[in-house]
């Protein structure tokens, strides 16, 4: 399992190997855990996943970026069952996982937490922490109702689970329920109770959203603490800092395609992102000129019956 | 105004067969509301299908009525694995629409005319209950003598419905402080987290529904035992409400919830109706003729009781045995 092979997994081999990936959208990687190839989802006659491929390397911690409306969290649903695209395939660890309902991907070792944070309100923290765990004898209905089956399992369940909140400093709010802890201690949790089922490849989808600025930095440090013993990592996210911060390969999406890949310097550099989340004239003063400039090249349009990508608009008004 | 009486004959209400029908009915809807989440308007269904199979065993084919009672739980069974499949993978509302409609098709086919050979129509059926009376230890009338006492059958009927209850909250208290039952409850919080943490949501769900079906047609069973006869009226739709009624007032997801609230509700039911009665009755009577007489008083136990569901939900909507703190977190 990940937790104890982590000795044998190396964060800087690991990081080393993406040096040699391009800085390009599809790029392949050396040792990909998650390939998603050609994965297309609409909505009506909206395409809000248009993926063509995109690879994710194992044991680095991958951030996942565009501006709102880019498909992220669509792809993030995709990726682990709980939504169906229209086409396309993708695997895990080299399985298909074309058809496969959420809780097998779960049961593959590929967990994820949600952007509108996820706890079992009216449960313990501890309760919380419980159901995470895996192949627990005790869920089967015969063996359920005598104790004695599952009493030992149980046990050692709650030791992972207590010394899982003691790392995400939860410990003290073991027998609370878990409604009452405040934002940022639920996406703790979330994220602790993930850890229950010590999955392969951990996906935290808006890790940060509605945490506040001190306890950002904890979170980060949790975050990449799941790197250092040997986990992959794939995390949506809108916080710049942190994508800067933590992430060691950047994805970027925009209109439901991949945009562009890389490491997060270069990636906020390159001009498509800059482009995608600004618009392309964000660099630009608007001079005088180019305010007259404008206006021509829209009246051109209007007087240009034909033009294709204006002929949505003319329709209407000729109507 | 005898008080005597009428505390007697509350008592006898609230600790009797009729309440420990809806004890067990209570007790299936709390496996599935109470713990798991699911909506079930259908109870009705659950003891009429399984009542219906006992009774037209033995009335109408004059078969064994063990061989019927385990054909009746078993098409309890069946009858939630057929509203379950469709209706589990969906929103939490469909599951309620289906199981009320297919509530009431079950009541409407059993009592109608082209079925009257097999299931007597709206006369439903009698004499079924000889192997089980042949089993009745007493001859006297039994309880705490100027207190409250039953006829014997009566007793013998209440009797076995309490050991049931008591057997069926064993089995609940047994399965709720498993991991199984905690992830029934975690279902009822939040379906796609237990999804992501790797459990079948749909089998589990499934599982519940069998469960609380199956205890639901052992309500079935002891309800028309215990009326040594069957018709299509027992198993209304407001057989259900009274049902969830009772749970309610226990307390939902708590396993002693459904035998609390099964006893205060038929107690108060009970002890209103004597009440309105006496009070409305004689020619001098304690309520005026001009505000009530004694026809409108038998409608007060509903009023009164309406009225008193609506006190405790504003006031202490998680029953009598809820916990308060679960209260503090309305927000999901």
């Amino acid at each position: 399992m990940p937790a104890e092979s982590s000795s044998t997994v190396d964060v800087s081999a690991a990081r080393a190997a993406l040096r040699e990936v391009p800085h390009e959208p599809g790029a392949k990687k050396p040792d990909p855990v998650v390939v998603a190839h050609q994965v297309r989802r609409t909505f009506g006659g909206l395409t809000a996943v248009d993926v063509d491929h995109v690879e994710i390397q194992r044991g680095v911690i991958t951030g996942l970026i565009g501006p709102n409306g880019a498909g992220k969290t669509t792809f993030f649903n995709l990726l682990t069952g709980f939504d169906r695209p229209d086409q396309g395939d993708w695997s895990f660890n080299g399985t298909s996982l074309k058809g496969v309902p959420a809780y097998r991907v779960s049961r593959m070792g590929m967990v994820r937490t949600f952007q509108l944070t996820k706890v079992l309100s009216r449960l313990t923290v501890l309760e919380n922490m419980r159901v995470g765990a895996t192949g627990q004898r005790g869920e089967s209905l015969l063996r359920a109702m005598f104790a004695p089956f599952w009493r030992g399992q149980e046990q050692s369940n709650t030791e992972r689970a207590d010394a899982l909140l003691e790392r995400f400093l939860l410990i003290k709010k073991r027998e609370d329920f878990a409604g009452s802890l405040s934002g940022g201690q639920r996406k703790l949790l979330e994220m602790a109770r993930a850890l229950m089922a010590d999955p392969e490849l951990v996906m935290l989808d808006e890790p940060m959203a509605g945490v506040n600025p001190a306890l950002k930095q904890s979170l980060l440090g949790h975050v990449k603490s799941l790197r250092d013993e040997g986990r992959t990592v794939l995390f949506v996210e809108h916080d710049m800092d942190m994508v800067r911060d933590i992430s060691d390969w950047v994805i970027v999406m925009a209109q439901g395609k991949v945009i562009a890949e890389g490491p997060p310097d270069s990636v906020m550099g390159d001009q498509r992102v800059i482009d995608a989340y600004l618009g392309s004239h964000h660099d630009q003063d608007l001079s005088e000129e180019m305010e007259e400039e404008i206006l021509a090249e829209a009246q051109a349009e209007i007087g240009d019956n034909g033009t294709p990508d204006t002929v949505g608009v003319e329709g209407e008004q000729r109507v | 105004m005898d008080w005597h009486a009428i505390l007697s004959q509350s008592l006898q209400q609230g600790l009797g067969p009729v309440a420990a029908v809806y004890c067990l009915a209570a007790i299936g809807l709390n496996v599935h509301f109470g713990y798991t989440g699911l909506l079930n308007f259908g109870q009705a269904g659950f003891m009429a299908i399984a009542g219906y199979a006992v009774s037209s065993f033995v009335a109408t084919w004059g078969l064994s009525f063990w061989l019927g009672s385990i054909v009746g739980l078993l098409s309890a069974a069946v009858l939630a694995l057929l509203l379950g499949v469709p209706t589990l993978r969906l929103r939490a509302d469909y599951l309620a629409i289906v199981t009320i409609a297919a509530a009431e098709i079950i009541r409407q086919t059993i009592g109608s005319v082209t079925l009257l050979k097999y299931f007597g129509g709206q006369d439903g059926l009698q004499g079924f209950v000889g192997s089980f009376s042949d089993l009745n230890p007493f001859s006297d009338r039994v309880g705490i003598p100027g207190v409250v006492t039953w006829r014997p059958y009566d007793f013998w009927a209440l009797l076995v419905c309490w050991l049931l209850v008591a057997l069926c909250c064993l089995i609940v208290w047994a399965l709720m402080r498993s991991p199984w039952g905690r992830v029934l409850k975690s279902i009822r919080e939040d379906e796609d987290a237990v999804r992501s943490l790797g459990k079948n949501v749909y089998a589990y769900k499934m599982q519940s529904l069998v469960i609380g079906g199956v205890i639901g047609g052992l309500a079935g069973i002891m309800s028309a035992l215990q009326h040594s006869a069957i018709n299509p009226s027992f198993f209304a739709t407001d057989t259900t409400f009274f049902a969830y009624t009772v749970l309610l007032v226990g307390g939902a997801a708590r396993v002693l919830g459904p035998v609390a609230g099964t006893v205060i509700f038929w107690f108060l039911l009970s002890f209103l109706d004597l009440f309105f009665s006496q009070a409305t009755a004689g020619t001098d009577p304690l309520i005026p003729t001009a505000i009530m007489d004694s026809n409108q008083a038998s409608l007060m136990r509903f009023m009164v009781m309406g009225l008193t569901l609506m006190l405790l939900m504003i006031y202490r909507p998680q029953g009598i045995f809820g916990d308060r703190r679960e209260l503090a977190l309305d927000a999901r």
